[in-house]
């Protein structure tokens, strides 16, 4: 029973996860906390393993899900499951209807669905982001405001002197670093 | 009469097809192996590889699919690794692509579910992983901000940005019951409607092109 939550759960994700990883982490947060397979703590400690290791987010996360519920059957199913939809898309599009997305009517569609999915993943970063600053019963973390600022600071003087982004895994490094200096003492 | 070079024979190849694909899956799983940070860096190293060393696809096509994979459901990675596949050797092609892609971050990642946890029995560990939230958090938020900055605004998107945000936040603050999938679907069904009736505004003319 469980294999088969994961796949229908995952092959949700597979078809409604548009904009790639970031599109997909919402989606999955969604699924993973209802039906209570991780938490909110392990499902962010699992954002960042999948952006620090290679391969696609989505489908590190799938794997990581699957392999916690159900071992490596679990695993494999709801790595299968969040593959099929794109891979059986791309199959139908590039063979049978190659013109479809020149549609004015499928266009005007997907132009919303970006809008909403950017509108989602905004939300999404904001939810993730203040529960560590800021808690009803605990109060301001003024070491994860110092951590949220310095990072900021980090991301944006990196832009301004390489002129390119920073990697997620360098600021990942950096992230680690500062947790462990700043809530050592 | 254009003689034939004596120094390239045909190859002697017993199943070229069979040979295509492995040479597609060991590809596709050296890709996957090596990429990290997910679908964008992959789509540069697929145009490295696939496009400029190996020739299976031209730029355009690149492009082509670049559109097709940010407009569809699902990894980036995947979109493009099924569509080169498939270009090469069909469905079996396509195939041994995608297995290739996945199977590496499948593994590794198995491998770290199997001690991740006690991994968390370490106060460094557990301390430097307070720090990662955060980086986290701050990942999301910046590719958001990112994805705003390149999308084409119309007042009906930037609505529909506003309230899909303000929605989320909602559902997260006030504990509401209401799926992601259903806030997306609606807002294809918005779209749609006003694409209609725009439609239907400016008359029939040119309705499909």
């Amino acid at each position: 029973m469980i294999l088969f939550h994961l796949f229908l759960g995952f092959l949700k994700v597979g078809c409604f996860a548009f904009g790639g990883a970031y599109g997909a982490i919402p989606l999955i947060r969604d699924v993973v906390l209802s039906y209570g397979w991780l938490d909110d703590e392990a499902l962010t400690y699992m954002i960042a393993v999948s952006e620090s290791t290679p391969g696609p987010i989505m489908v590190n996360l799938a794997t990581y899900v699957g392999s916690s519920q159900a071992g490596i059957m679990g695993a494999a199913v709801a790595t299968l499951a969040v593959v099929l939809p794109a891979f059986a898309l791309i199959i139908l599009l590039t063979a049978l209807l190659g013109k479809v997305m020149e549609y004015r009517g499928v266009k005007a569609v997907v132009a919303g669905l970006s809008a909403c999915v950017i509108g989602i993943i905004l939300a999404a970063g904001i939810t993730m982001m203040v529960p560590n600053i800021y808690s009803a019963n605990s109060g301001i973390d003024v070491r994860a405001a110092f951590i949220t600022a310095l990072l900021i600071l980090a991301m944006t003087g990196y832009r301004r002197l390489a002129k390119k982004k920073m990697s997620p895994i360098l600021l990942i490094l950096i992230s680690a670093i500062l947790g462990v200096l700043l809530y050592a003492v | 009469m254009i003689p034939k070079k004596a120094d390239t024979p045909p190859r002697p190849r017993k199943n070229p097809l069979q040979k295509n694909i492995l040479t597609l899956f060991l590809t596709f799983f050296k890709i996957g192996l090596f990429t990290f940070g997910g679908g964008y860096a992959m789509l540069s190293i697929i145009d490295n590889i696939c496009v400029e060393r190996k020739k299976w696809i031209t730029h355009d096509e690149m492009m082509n699919i670049t559109v097709i994979a940010e407009s569809t459901p699902g990894p980036i990675a995947i979109n493009c690794s099924t569509f080169v596949g498939y270009k090469q050797a069909g469905l079996w092609g396509a195939l041994a692509a995608t297995f290739g892609v996945v199977l590496p971050s499948f593994v590794i990642i198995y491998l770290i579910s199997m001690v991740f946890d006690n991994f968390l029995q370490f106060p460094v560990a557990v301390n430097a992983l307070r720090g990662v939230k955060i980086a986290v958090g701050l990942l999301i938020f910046s590719a958001a901000v990112n994805m705003m900055r390149k999308m084409k605004k119309t007042p009906l998107s930037s609505a529909i940005l506003a309230v899909s945000a303000v929605v989320m936040l909602a559902i997260e603050f006030f504990s509401l019951k209401f799926s992601t999938v259903s806030l997306m679907l609606i807002a294809a069904a918005v779209s749609l409607c006003v694409f209609l009736a725009e439609e239907l505004a400016h008359g029939k003319d040119g309705e499909r092109k």
